[in-house]
């Protein structure tokens, strides 16, 4: 085993691994959130303006199919080496779960629950975040859980234009930068991450939707 | 009279593509604190009548105004927010607690807190709905429980008016007929308006002040009191609507109270034998009733008074039951029917002896409009 694994190299470069984690993590909560940020009206309007779902789904379907490597590279040019072009990247991989789930989440809200909220005097937006929103909040976040973890794995990526995080540490191992155990380090280590974020939203999603438990509404 | 409180005037509605319209120049007028019932077939349009009050579908004609106010003129949210709506799937909202949902409406209005809270406890008390379940989720009731946390609701911020669309529609008989019967208690005590919708004639009888038959497109076949459409059915549809068994129907409308009773062979206890005997064959009842200081003891016939002297000693028999004024006459036929005597032993609530009433008496409040 210590032939193959540097675990010397690795105990001194703590730091350096936990650098990378950090920048993994905040690499995919920014994407996560401006994702969200963008599909949440997108979903709501889509929601109302049925006609729009077929087009919006197909322009997020698109973005979700171009090969990441090919998406990075077309992107350089206008962008450059960066969180910037990162961040474009990771994003748009988010926008086709987020805005599916979130529509299938709405459209999930029972149309008596509906009914009634507004003969009893509900106006649009009260429906909205106080009916709707809150009863599709089972499949929204479960569309962010899969974004999330999705988002991890490809966080690895960025690293063929300067960031990646943990992925850095596999690259420089796959180019003999560092020894073969920062690959190691780097794959355990996003694994690990994406297990945690799983288990932290699924655990969110339980306090956010204490009802849903008992076998009700949403997903 | 009391003044109207809700009034329809000539309302149409016709939805895009369809051929005939889903309701055609109703008029219809709903006196304040009366329960209307609009029962019809499916495709009557009463479902879209009452929804057509809060606005949930807006007319394509005429006027319907609430409390004197052209619905068309006020803002939705605020004509809602002064009717009750409760609907058969209830709609409580899942994600809300059980005092939630009972606070919806005062939630929205912003009252604060402490009369929230007081509100949603009185509601919960009036429906008979156990404190302990106020901070459950819908989803652990059950059925007869969520349809009285959605009229708790629906009565939270005290609205004036209340539409009920089949409420009671999805709960098994016995339940349902419990609801009817609470919601009868419930009226009484807080004279609401109310316009409840449903395609079953019995609960409209059980239920309404006032019953609008309607057929397909919204025509009105008839309006009136229960007694009345059941004693003179406006034409065929309505009879048929209504259908077999309209006089025992009829009989679950009246009242002991409301006929005169007749007054029976009655004697006292020291009653010597022989009178009671002569009474016996003279009234034709072949038994007489024993009554004391106004109490009913029993009553004793011919083979019970051989060879005795008083009636008393003949140690008088129980009656099976009484009735008493405030049942049906619906219950006195069955009293009679089960009775050894051929008569209900009509009684107040302390035994005291009020008269009794006969087959004859009541086929003939049947037959005989009033």
């Amino acid at each position: 085993m210590n032939e193959l694994f540097d675990w010397e190299w690795a105990s001194t470069h703590l730091d350096l691994f936990a650098r990378q984690l950090g920048q993994h993590v905040s690499l995919t909560l920014l994407a996560v959130a401006i994702g969200l940020l963008i599909a949440l009206p997108i979903s709501i309007y889509v929601h109302r303006h049925r006609r729009l779902y077929g087009p919006v789904t197909a322009v997020a379907g698109v973005l979700y199919s171009i090969p990441s490597l090919a998406l990075f590279a077309l992107l350089l040019p206008f962008t450059g080496l960066g969180t910037d072009t990162a961040e474009i990247g990771l994003v748009s991989y988010t926008l086709l779960i987020l805005i599916r789930n979130t529509v299938v989440g709405l459209d999930g809200v029972p149309p008596d629950v509906k009914e009634t909220a507004r003969g009893m005097g509900y106006d649009d937006r009260q429906l909205l975040w106080r009916v709707e929103i809150p009863l599709a909040l089972p499949v929204i976040v479960a569309g962010v859980r899969l974004a999330t973890v999705t988002t991890i794995g490809l966080v690895t990526v960025t690293a063929f234009i300067g960031k990646g995080g943990l992925g850095f540490l596999m690259l420089a191992g796959f180019r003999n930068l560092f020894p073969e155990v920062a690959v190691l380090v780097g794959l355990v280590l996003s694994v690990a991450l994406a297990v945690l974020a799983e288990g932290l939203l699924l655990a969110g999603q339980r306090v956010l939707a204490p009802w849903s438990r008992k076998g009700v509404a949403g997903a | 009279m009391a003044d109207t409180m809700i009034s329809l005037r000539d309302v149409t509605k016709r939805f895009p593509g369809a051929a005939r319209p889903a309701v055609d120049r109703l008029s219809l007028d709903i006196e304040e604190g009366q329960t209307v019932v609009l029962v019809g077939p499916s495709g009557c349009g009463k479902t879209t009548t009452m929804k057509m009050i809060n606005r949930l579908i807006e007319p394509s004609g005429g006027t319907i105004e609430v409390d004197g106010t052209d619905v068309m003129r006020q803002d939705p949210v605020r004509l809602r927010r002064r009717i009750g709506y409760v609907i058969q799937s209830i709609g409580l909202l899942p994600h809300r607690t059980v005092a939630q949902n009972i606070a919806t409406v005062p939630t929205l209005e912003g009252w604060d807190r402490a009369r929230t809270d007081a509100r949603v406890r009185e509601l919960a008390g009036m429906l008979q709905l156990d404190e302990e379940l106020l901070p459950r989720y819908p989803a652990e009731l059950s059925g007869g429980q969520r349809q009285r946390v959605g009229v708790a609701r629906a009565l939270a911020a005290d609205p004036p008016v209340m539409l009920m669309d089949e409420p009671f529609a999805a709960v098994d008989p016995i339940v349902r007929a419990r609801l009817q019967d609470q919601l009868v208690g419930l009226q009484r005590r807080l004279r609401k308006t109310i316009v409840f919708v449903t395609h079953d004639i019995d609960e409209a009888i059980v239920l309404a002040d006032r019953i609008a038959i309607l057929n397909i497109g919204g025509i009105l076949e008839q309006y009136g009191p229960p007694e009345e459409i059941l004693r003179a059915p406006a034409n065929a549809f309505v009879e048929d609507f209504v259908g077999p068994e309209r006089g025992l129907k009829r009989l679950a409308l009246i009242t002991v109270s409301d006929i005169e009773l007749e007054e029976g062979p009655v004697v006292g206890p020291a009653t010597p034998a022989e009178d009671a005997r002569r009474m016996m064959k003279e009234t034709g009842f072949g038994w007489v009733a024993v009554i004391e200081d106004r109490v009913i003891r029993g009553w004793v016939d011919e083979p019970m008074l051989e060879g005795k002297d008083r009636v008393e000693d003949a140690s008088p028999r129980k009656f099976g039951a009484y009735v008493t004024p405030a049942d049906s006459l619906r219950k006195a036929l069955d009293s009679i029917v089960a009775s050894r005597t051929n008569v209900a032993v009509v009684a107040d609530r302390n035994d005291r002896y009020l008269g009794i009433l006969t087959l004859e008496r009541i086929s003939r409040e049947i037959r005989v409009p009033s």
